[in-house]
């Protein structure tokens, strides 16, 4: 914005000094080429170029609104200095200079005068549109430079939460200890983190995706986890035919249900159950996943917790709405509730 | 013979321990334990010399689990990235395996623990390291143990702490615990916007406040709603009047 600022300032001097060069330059011709004292000679030229720097202002504070194409450009710069040239006479004729040949040099310099003014506004106004332009471009890299490093961010992030560390080192801590016993499931369980990390990686953040493959992706997630935790962890997976076609963002469920898997695992000893459903729900899909907490020892949660709030910040980005992530406590019962608009 | 157990909470992280203890006949394991109750049990009734113990536990995490044992074995550390342990476990110099780990790194360490076990130093330092490192969710929470069972406190439950020689008594609305820590220990580690130490035998919590009442000249005493009096010491009430904003 300073850098703005200053630009617009020092465009401003530099007109001003262009401005006051022309009168110089047209008060010395006047004065030493046609014997018009120095008086009328300067007056005439500080007329003639404050009118025409008037009309090239007003092209270029027009053209921050309005591109015309070459030929519009043509048009106006013409008009424009056709009315300098008017109000030139008519303010040198409202003088009464008492020089007799003046008002004859007058008549006679029309012609050259007008060209004069149209040369110059079309000149102001090439300069300013080119100027205007490199401007543009320049703001237009920043933006762009920005917007790509907005969206590595983006996608950086995205992957930390994909990748969570923890999640990563112990499934490869299980395929080290498969791969002593077991070397065929070690090498089902690296295809199957392989085939989820790929996944995770191509997918981007726009992407819209059917229930059904999202729900693919997910059951790579779960067999892995199954692996680790072993006959601890079930899960179940139900979903309504009329659900599967219907359109989600991708990679939105993991979070989702390794937060659950998380909160059961670690907050309940037995067997843990996670379910997750998919139900088309008046033009939205639902989609509710549930595990066992124990209330007794689980300070009862505000807002969403865990890895959640990020889920929801998604979904407000992507709909502007708030209230499509919830949570629900029953009893034992944790459920995590999200609505697609379709 | 030396006796080993092993506690954590996914059987494959446990089998590779048991692999790799197999190249060492004098370690034998008494038991695998899936979570912090079986090993408090286990620890216990087999007084093992060493454990392998896993960080990220249901219910109770390692560092709470060895605190509820009056004499902790040695403890080697099986732990996955975790960015709270870490740099406690650099500065204590203790040893833990990260995983995934080889059978080299494994060996370093147990060749380590058996050197200093023939030396006899003393192997305190797991203690002095569960007391420096806070998981998050100890902070919501306080494991105790009570004849022979495990207790849960919600942190919200606690009314106030007592200190009572080197124990503290956790009180709650119907309840006391006992517990091994200092009281200094509680103070920095509960949030000090709910907990506040009022006086040098006793830190309460605000929630559980009604009102606070003048005793004689310069003191005061605090009421709970279970109709408990905490004296307030005169540091005390300047600190209990800053945190409530009066």
């Amino acid at each position: 914005m300073i850098l703005k600022n200053y630009s617009y300032r020092k465009l401003a001097l530099t007109y001003v000094i262009w401005c006051s060069c022309w009168v110089g330059l047209q008060g010395f011709a006047l004065h030493f080429t046609f014997g018009f004292p120095w008086r009328l000679a300067l007056l005439d030229a500080a007329i003639t170029n404050l009118l025409l720097a008037l009309a090239g202002y007003a092209m270029i504070s027009g053209m921050r609104f309005y591109q015309p194409n070459q030929v519009g450009r043509l048009l106006i710069s013409v008009m424009f200095s056709g009315l300098c040239m008017l109000i030139f006479m008519q303010t040198m004729k409202g003088f009464e200079i008492e020089d007799p040949f003046y008002y004859e040099f007058l008549e006679r310099s029309m012609v050259i005068r007008a060209l004069y003014g149209w040369l110059m506004v079309s000149l102001i106004s090439t300069i300013s549109w080119l100027w205007s332009s490199v401007k543009e471009q320049q703001e237009m890299e920043v933006r762009n430079a920005s917007t790509e490093k907005l969206a590595r961010e983006a996608e950086l992030s995205r992957i930390r939460q994909q990748l969570q560390p923890h999640f990563l080192f112990n499934s490869l801590n299980s395929i080290s200890a498969l791969a002593g016993s077991r070397p065929e499931q070690a090498r089902k369980m690296i295809q199957q983190l392989s085939d989820f990390l790929r996944g995770t990686l191509k997918k981007d953040d726009q992407q819209l995706v059917t229930l059904s493959e999202e729900l693919e992706h997910l059951n790579l997630y779960l067999e892995i986890e199954k692996v680790r935790f072993g006959h601890r962890l079930n899960t179940s997976v139900v979903c309504d035919p009329a659900a599967t076609a219907m359109k989600m963002p991708s990679l939105l469920l993991q979070p989702v249900v390794e937060n659950a898997i998380k909160f059961g695992l670690y907050d309940t000893t037995g067997e843990t159950e996670i379910t997750i459903e998919g139900k088309s729900e008046d033009g939205y899909l639902v989609i509710r996943v549930r595990n066992p907490f124990d209330p007794g020892t689980s300070a009862p949660r505000q807002g969403t917790g865990y890895g959640l709030s990020s889920v929801q910040r998604r979904l407000y980005l992507l709909y502007a709405r708030q209230d499509l992530l919830t949570t629900e406590q029953n009893e034992n019962i944790f459920t995590t509730l999200i609505k697609i608009p379709q | 013979m030396i006796k080993a157990v092993l506690i954590d909470d996914e059987p494959l992280a446990r089998s590779i321990v048991a692999e790799y203890l197999q190249s060492y006949p004098e370690i034998t394991i008494a038991q695998e334990c899936n979570d912090g109750f079986e090993g408090v049990k286990a620890i216990t009734q087999h007084k093992p010399d060493l454990i392998f113990l896993d960080i990220q536990m249901p219910k109770i995490n390692g560092f709470e689990m060895l605190e509820l044992i009056e004499k902790p074995p040695s403890v080697i550390f099986t732990t996955a990235f975790d960015e709270y342990a870490m740099k406690a476990f650099e500065a204590h110099a203790i040893d833990y395996l990260l995983k995934p780990f080889s059978k080299e790194r494994f060996d370093k360490a147990l060749q380590k623990w058996l050197s200093q076990r023939q030396q006899q130093v003393p192997q305190q330092k797991a203690l002095l390291l569960s007391e420096e490192i806070r998981q998050p969710e100890e902070k919501n929470r306080i494991v105790v143990r009570e004849s022979g069972n495990i207790r849960i406190i919600p942190i919200n439950e606690v009314q106030y702490i007592e200190a009572y020689d080197d124990y503290v008594k956790i009180y709650t609305a119907k309840e006391m615990f006992l517990k091994k820590k200092t009281m200094s220990f509680y103070e920095q580690n509960l949030d000090p916007s709910q907990f506040v130490r009022v006086h040098r035998s006793y830190i309460l919590q605000i929630s559980h406040l009604t009102r606070i009442e003048p005793l004689e000249k310069d003191t005061h005493v605090a009421l709970l709603k279970s109709g408990a009096k905490i004296p307030l010491s005169r540091a005390g009430y300047v600190k209990m009047k800053s945190v409530l904003g009066i």
